[in-house]
């Protein structure tokens, strides 16, 4: 749906969205749950964001092409049946392809199912939006996501156990700083984060704001 | 946007036919999923039962799986009604037994702490032990896999019986750091306490069922 006055974006505008402009961890900050929870290795982020991409993908898919025969009065009830499946099919992929990885991520994996992330891209781009474009915005939004989840567990397993990807970084000498892997560590990691984007940002809208601004005292 | 707002009447049929037609198409994917990964995900379920009893008993070639009731034992059929106790027995590569394993769970820091501990019904001791499943803090409460002073606890965990044979005759507990005295006493690791009862319980609760129920019938095992 095109609102007056604003532009189509085109396909690579579409992809770039979730992994830069509303990156769903760090600029939206969206489906914090997993993000915190699951972020305390670099396999787990990656198995996580991956599982969650898959999910985004196939659910908004469907709910394109289905999308002018579903009565908007029952379309949260399909938007979530169709989520619903999805995960359960994840669920036991992940278990034929790992037992570890299931494991570790526990019941992560079945809350995709509660993930803001997929029932706001369903509802508030996929219902609109045919498949192509669909698919193109999900894969950014996942792969967005999986960056995000990526940069919290790698920077937390490498402080918090001194390794990546289970491979020991610094030798036996090494004393791991613990906390990162435990809950706090997830809040300080995604806070620095956070700052970063937001020092980045920020200074790049002062610079182009420092001139208009120069002689203005204030109040 | 096609223009002005059309108040359009949705039947109720339309939103009905909508719903079961979505709902049986994802049935359909659920039931496909389910039944395309079922044959890998029970050799991935198997493999890792596997490797786990053969890390608690060393020198085992294969194994059986058995549940033991207040009849008897019996070899376990897929799944069990769930009164019985399950055990694994490990063979050795010419058939003999090596050694008992069964799982056990006691709550912990975190969560329960799921373990697999290996009993050798010659010595009727706890020999060796594994972690199935836990979530302990890292660096803390998961030393319970890496500490060696304590997995020596478990090297010849004292498990007899008593006289009647209904019990045993020294229930298995973890005791303060240093304080072990007993050969049924496991020495708690300094600073996981919390984690070394939860594996002292869970052995305790487990042995307290299947030894019993175990030690009449242990011929029925003995070879494969």
């Amino acid at each position: 749906m095109e609102l007056p006055g604003q532009t189509q974006l085109s396909h690579m505008e579409e992809f770039m969205e979730g992994i830069w402009k509303q990156n769903p961890v760090f600029v939206m900050v969206l489906g914090m749950c997993p993000v915190l929870a699951v972020s305390v290795s670099a396999v787990n982020s990656l198995s996580m964001g991956i599982a969650t991409t898959f999910v985004l993908v196939c659910s908004t898919l469907l709910v394109s092409l289905i999308r002018k025969l579903v009565p908007k009065e029952v379309r949260i009830a399909t938007y979530i049946v169709i989520i619903a499946t999805f995960v359960t099919v994840v669920d036991y992929l992940i278990q034929a392809i790992s037992l570890a990885v299931y494991e570790a991520l526990g019941a992560f994996i079945q809350l995709i199912v509660v993930n803001c992330i997929i029932l706001g891209r369903a509802e508030a781009h996929a219902s609109k939006n045919p498949p192509l474009r669909t698919v193109v915005n999900a894969l950014g939004m996942g792969l967005g996501f999986t960056l995000g989840l990526f940069a919290l567990g790698s920077v937390r397993e490498i402080l918090g156990a001194g390794k990546l990807f289970g491979l020991s970084l610094f030798g036996p000498d090494f004393q791991p700083w613990v906390v990162m892997v435990l809950p706090p560590g997830g809040f300080f990691v995604l806070g620095a984060w956070l700052l970063l984007f937001n020092w980045l940002k920020n200074s790049k809208v002062e610079g182009a704001l420092v001139k208009p601004l120069e002689g203005h005292h204030h109040a | 946007m096609t223009g002005t707002a059309v108040v359009t009447v949705t039947s109720s049929r339309a939103m009905v036919a909508t719903l079961g037609l979505v709902a049986t198409l994802c049935g359909v994917l659920i039931v496909s999923a389910y039944q395309g990964t079922l044959g890998a995900v029970s050799a991935n379920k198997r493999i890792a039962l596997e490797r786990a009893v053969f890390k608690v008993i060393p020198g085992a070639a294969s194994m059986k799986e058995f549940v033991a009731t207040g009849a008897g034992i019996e070899p376990a059929a897929g799944q069990s009604s769930g009164d019985g106790v399950k055990f694994y027995a490990a063979y050795g590569p010419t058939g003999e037994l090596k050694g008992i394993a069964a799982e056990g769970g006691a709550t912990g820091y975190a969560d329960v702490v799921r373990i697999l501990y290996a009993y050798d019904p010659g010595r009727q001791a706890i020999t060796g032990l594994g972690v199935v499943g836990m979530r302990e803090t890292p660096g803390i409460g998961d030393k319970i896999i890496t500490d060696q002073a304590f997995l020596a606890n478990f090297q010849a965990l004292d498990v007899r019986l008593d006289a009647d044979g209904k019990a045993l005759a020294n229930p298995v507990r973890a005791v303060k750091n240093g304080s072990k005295r007993n050969p049924w006493e496991i020495d708690a690791i300094s600073g996981a306490t919390v984690t070394s009862k939860a594996v002292g319980k869970g052995i305790n609760d487990s042995a307290q069922r299947l030894l019993p129920l175990l030690a009449p019938n242990l011929d029925k095992v003995r070879s494969k």
